[in-house]
């Protein structure tokens, strides 16, 4: 199912939740969410599902207009972050709940509840009761729940934030192959960037009650459309600082500069934003096209592979993230190579300039 | 300050009636030293919120004894232990404003105002509170109150160990980042021994020196982040720790040569053993296509902007890898090739040593 | 919010507000009528406009019983709200005794007013009663249907029995809902329970306190079958209270006119107050 919103504003009292927005989320398969808490997420979520209808504008679905159909009528199911089932049900009850309102016949209940219990690893539990079962299973009932009920539209509202590291990385693999054979849309909010890119599909970027940016997930990641949409969709933080753009060469400081890409030297000489992804930051020449920038370290923090160094570029704070170990003190002065044909250039409405 | 020894250390919860007692704790020995950066790292319900209690005196242990300094201290009181503790959710007193908050121990301890003031300040410069210190507590956001349950802990000059219990759980991604490298500057400015619980790999591997991995009510592995990631001594420690987690397949020990799917694969256990069967264990990042080795299906690749995850298939057993930006996957006939420095052995869960040897 | 809906939900409601207005609205108007007009009998009535108003707020007996009304609805609060938390704070968080102690806290509660009352006057009674026989045998001389100090007492003491359960249960439950961590933190930044109760417990508890001293001040200020079955106001007037005072003229008196602007002067009362603890509750939840 297709799905669009039309100028949609969505007000409450003199808070404006989400600014006019238009959106066009594509039939069948995996559409992410992503900005911070409070930056809509929900709401669009809940407008979607028709729990609230919006202040003016319009949500049309494959091609028909049901801004002011109740949620009963739109053949959607929700997963909320916190584990939501009937405590007195079984499992078995909790997936068939949806069936069993539906009037299907038991022996079809059975069925598919028990094919879909399978799909969720539940099928030796279904006797169960939710108080029984640990976060991660629980949550596969509510996801079972809204597997079942065969919904046009999935919305899945953060549903693995409550749930531990590891559980959630299993989840999160296996969530785009349960819905892939359903045919449904489905809409899945996150906070975590990285969460947006193992779901793939689409996302759409949203920050403080606007869509900054709707495209092919990794796309969107690697040509964000505004430094906005830059800025939320990294983890760790995007580096950014100031640049000046002088004779075909770009200028981070006096020391500092670096041959403008072939497609932007005709840009305008003017300040402009460069943004540069933490990993495009190294700590050594080995990649061609690199330049070396002085800085000084904030901390280092060691993962089991991976160095996390918070640096202190000409008064930017930049994160760079690399392979190996790397120890350093606090204070330590240290160089960093900059992928210069990796950085994004934005314009002073912070948009981004395509060669 | 004080080195921290838990010996022998088993708790369980009192059982109800006609249930087996079950142990949340089942013999735990670790040493604490003085100064360090400590994280206690395990899936909800491997008992590490436990320990921590055990540690700060919340709860008393059903056998074992907790050592300060060699001082037995498993019954002395919370307060007498002289430790500090940050909790999942914020704790702030409501009512007090930033500074108050941050002088109630001291004034709990019969600290003498002119003599509370300027510590405060200083906890407060620290952790960037000085701007709110005549706020109310109440009014802050959720990393600000964070700070302030931390900054209670830092503020009293006498503490042997600050804990911190999923204290990163209800900040925002991008405020977390912040937020736990300030954790770790702190560490580096004050040197007061600090344990941090968490279920989440990122946090421990990044704040902590050493990482004590608990699975089910025991320790299985205490090592540097390096350690944990290259030489993973159970298999949990290999799946719990990296991003996906280490891929393990059966092996079999095949005239002194480890053989995965009929392939020699040059290493050996150093010790032998006679025994035949193994699981041989290479995480993502050692993994690499290449002209020569397993062949293996394409099922899947994920990417994510700084690198791509392929899943790939070989005789009903899935691997994943970590390619890097940039370089290739091959489509047609994919062979795999494992990082022998990097490849491990485990028999009933637990790594054996290795070497290499020729075919 | 704004919720996407149909409008027919509210034919659900009709049977309320039928219900609603039989069992109020009506009766108030007519009180509301009883108040500004004058009736000798025969279901003729004079307009008076609102010289009733006039008469019962200048009477000195209207004057005599807010003022026991008053005395007695803040010495109750006084003694039973710290009383209940007090409780409260004794009762056990964990275990078997939990149910123990909430189902004998909510006895008191299931007694009928009159009932209380009769059980109250008998077991006060100087001379066969357990308790009136058991302070006089202390040497004390009490008799609460002739003195006015024992009669107060034993209302009081009567009310504090009936219904400090009900602050209790509030605070309970109010106790029950604060998360084990504060008390952790407390204990690990060395606060004494005193500062545990003042800087935790009390700010924790304030909505939930709120509510039952909401509830308190208006179920005493308008207490009438427990005092009235105990002392029927007595002696004299010392214990005739708002309540027992208008039942008094409507009733005893046939004073229609009076009756009516006392029980409209009455209600406003406990309507102003009823709204004051309404928006000082609110502004605390915007904070």
């Amino acid at each position: 199912m297709s799905i669009e919103f039309r100028q949609v504003v969505k007000r409450v009292d003199s808070d404006t939740h989400i600014y006019e927005t238009d959106l066009r989320l594509e039939q069948g398969g995996f559409n992410v969410l992503l900005g911070t808490t409070l930056s809509g997420k929900t709401t669009l979520l809940r407008l979607m599902a028709g729990l609230e209808a919006p202040s003016s504008g319009e949500i049309w679905f494959e091609g028909k207009n049901v801004t002011g159909v109740p949620v009963q009528k739109r053949s959607v199911s929700m997963v909320y972050q916190q584990f939501i089932n009937y405590p007195n049900f079984n499992v078995f009850s909790n997936i068939a709940s949806p069936l069993k309102v539906a009037r299907v016949s038991s022996a079809e209940i059975k069925k598919k509840v028990e094919k879909i219990a399978g799909l969720l690893k539940l099928d030796n539990l279904l006797g169960r009761y939710p108080s029984e079962l640990s976060g991660g299973q629980q949550q596969r009932i509510a996801i079972a729940r809204a597997l079942v009920k065969d919904s046009k539209l999935v919305l899945l509202d953060e549903p693995l934030a409550n749930l531990d590291y590891k559980l959630r990385e299993e989840l999160r693999d296996e969530m785009p192959k349960l819905f892939a054979d359903t045919g449904s849309t489905v809409v899945y909010s996150t906070t975590e960037p990285m969460e947006a890119l193992m779901l793939g599909g689409h996302t759409a970027t949203l920050h403080q009650g606007r869509v900054s940016q709707y495209g092919v997930t990794s796309e969107g990641y690697r040509l964000p459309d505004n430094l906005t949409s830059a800025r939320v969709f990294s983890d760790p933080p995007i580096n950014t600082a100031e640049v000046r753009k002088q004779g075909g060469r770009f200028f981070l400081n006096q020391k500092v500069s670096w041959l403008a890409p072939r497609s932007l030297r005709g840009l305008q000489d003017n300040i402009y934003t460069m943004a540069i992804r933490p990993h495009h930051l190294l700590l050594n020449a080995d990649k061609s096209g690199s330049i070396r920038i002085d800085a000084k370290v904030k901390i280092a923090e060691l993962s089991g592979s991976e160095s996390v160094i918070h640096v202190d570029v000409d008064g930017n704070d930049w994160v760079s993230e690399c392979h190996g170990i790397h120890p350093f003190d606090s204070g330590d002065h240290t160089e960093i190579y900059m992928q210069v044909d990796r950085c994004l250039y934005f314009d002073q409405q912070q948009q981004l300039i395509r060669g | 300050m004080a080195r921290i020894e838990l010996k022998n250390i088993r708790h369980s919860y009192p059982a109800s009636k006609g249930e087996a007692q079950v142990w949340a704790l089942e013999e735990v020995n670790q040493v604490w030293e003085d100064g360090g950066a400590y994280a206690l790292l395990g899936p909800s319900g491997c008992g590490k919120t436990t320990l921590l209690n055990i540690i700060s005196g919340l709860l008393t242990p059903t056998e074992g004894s907790v050592l300060f300094d060699e001082k037995d201290m498993t019954q002395v009181a919370t307060i007498d232990r002289h430790i500090a503790q940050v909790f999942q959710f914020p704790v702030v007193y409501d009512t007090m404003t930033v500074y108050q908050n941050l002088a109630f121990p001291l004034r709990n301890r019969g600290m003498k105002d002119s003599d509370i003031e300027p510590r405060v300040k200083e906890i407060a410069e620290m952790l960037d509170l000085t701007e709110s210190l005549n706020n109310r507590a109440a009014g802050l956001t959720a990393d600000g109150k964070q700070k302030i349950s931390l900054g209670r802990g830092l503020v009293r000059p006498d503490v042997n160990v600050i804990m911190f219990d999923e204290p990163l759980t209800v900040i925002d991604p991008h405020l977390k980042w912040q937020l736990r490298s300030k954790l770790k500057q702190l560490h580096q400015q004050v040197g007061t021994t600090m344990i941090y619980v968490t279920h989440d790999q990122t946090e421990a591997l990044t704040f902590a020196e050493t990482v004590v991995v608990m699975y089910e009510g025991r320790v299985v592995q205490v090592g540097t982040p390096v350690e944990l990631f290259e030489e993973p001594k159970h298999t949990f420690v290999g799946h719990f720790i990296g991003s996906p987690g280490m891929n393990l397949l059966p092996c079999e020990n095949v005239d002194r040569m480890a053989h995965c799917l009929g392939n020699a694969l040059g290493i050996a256990e150093k010790k032998e053993t006679h025994s035949e069967q193994f699981q041989v264990g290479v995480r993502p990042e050692f993994v690499y296509f290449d002209k020569v080795g397993i062949p293996v299906n394409l099922n899947k690749v994920d990417d994510l902007g700084r690198y791509k995850v392929a899943e790939v298939e070989t005789d009903g057993h899935i691997l994943k890898m970590i390619v890097d930006e940039g370089q290739d996957i091959p489509v047609e006939n994919p062979r795999i090739c494992f990082d022998l420095d990097h490849t491990r052995l485990y028999r009933d869960g637990w790594m054996v040593e290795t070497e290499e040897v020729t075919p | 919010m704004n919720k996407i809906s149909n409008q027919r939900a509210w034919w659900l409601v009709v049977p309320v507000v039928v219900l609603v207005a039989f069992n109020a609205l009506i009766p108030l108007m007519t009180v509301v009528n009883y108040s500004v007009q004058e009736t000798f009998g025969n279901n003729l009535f004079f307009w008076h406009g609102v010289g009733w108003f006039e008469q019962v707020l200048t009477s000195e007996r209207f004057h005599a019983s807010l003022l026991r009304q008053l005395a007695f609805t803040g010495m109750i609060l006084i003694i039973e709200v710290p009383l209940g938390i007090a409780v409260a704070l004794c009762m056990p968080r964990k275990g078997p005794w939990v149910s123990v102690c909430l189902v004998l806290m909510a006895l008191p509660l299931l007694i009928p007013w009159n009932v209380v009352g009769a059980m109250w006057n008998i077991f006060a009674l100087p001379d066969i009663g357990l308790l009136g026989r058991m302070i006089n045998g202390l040497g004390i001389d009490y008799n609460f249907t002739q003195q006015p100090v024992a009669a107060w007492s034993t209302t009081v003491l009567m009310d504090v029995w009936h219904w400090t359960s009900l602050v209790v249960l509030l605070t309970y439950a109010g106790l029950c809902s604060i998360p084990d961590a504060y008390y952790q933190a407390a204990r690990i930044d060395g606060a004494s329970s005193w500062s545990v109760f003042r800087y935790i417990q009390l700010p924790k508890l304030k909505r939930v306190l709120t509510i039952a001293i909401l509830l308190r001040f208006m179920d005493s200020f308008m207490i009438y079958t427990e005092p009235f079955v105990l002392t029927g106001g007595g002696p004299g007037n010392t214990t005739t209270f708002l309540s027992i005072d208008l039942v008094k003229i409507a009733l005893g008196q046939f004073d229609l006119g009076p009756a009516a602007a006392m029980s409209l002067i009455y209600f406003l009362m406990v309507l102003l107050v009823c709204w004051v603890f309404y928006t000082a509750m609110m502004r605390n939840e915007e904070q």
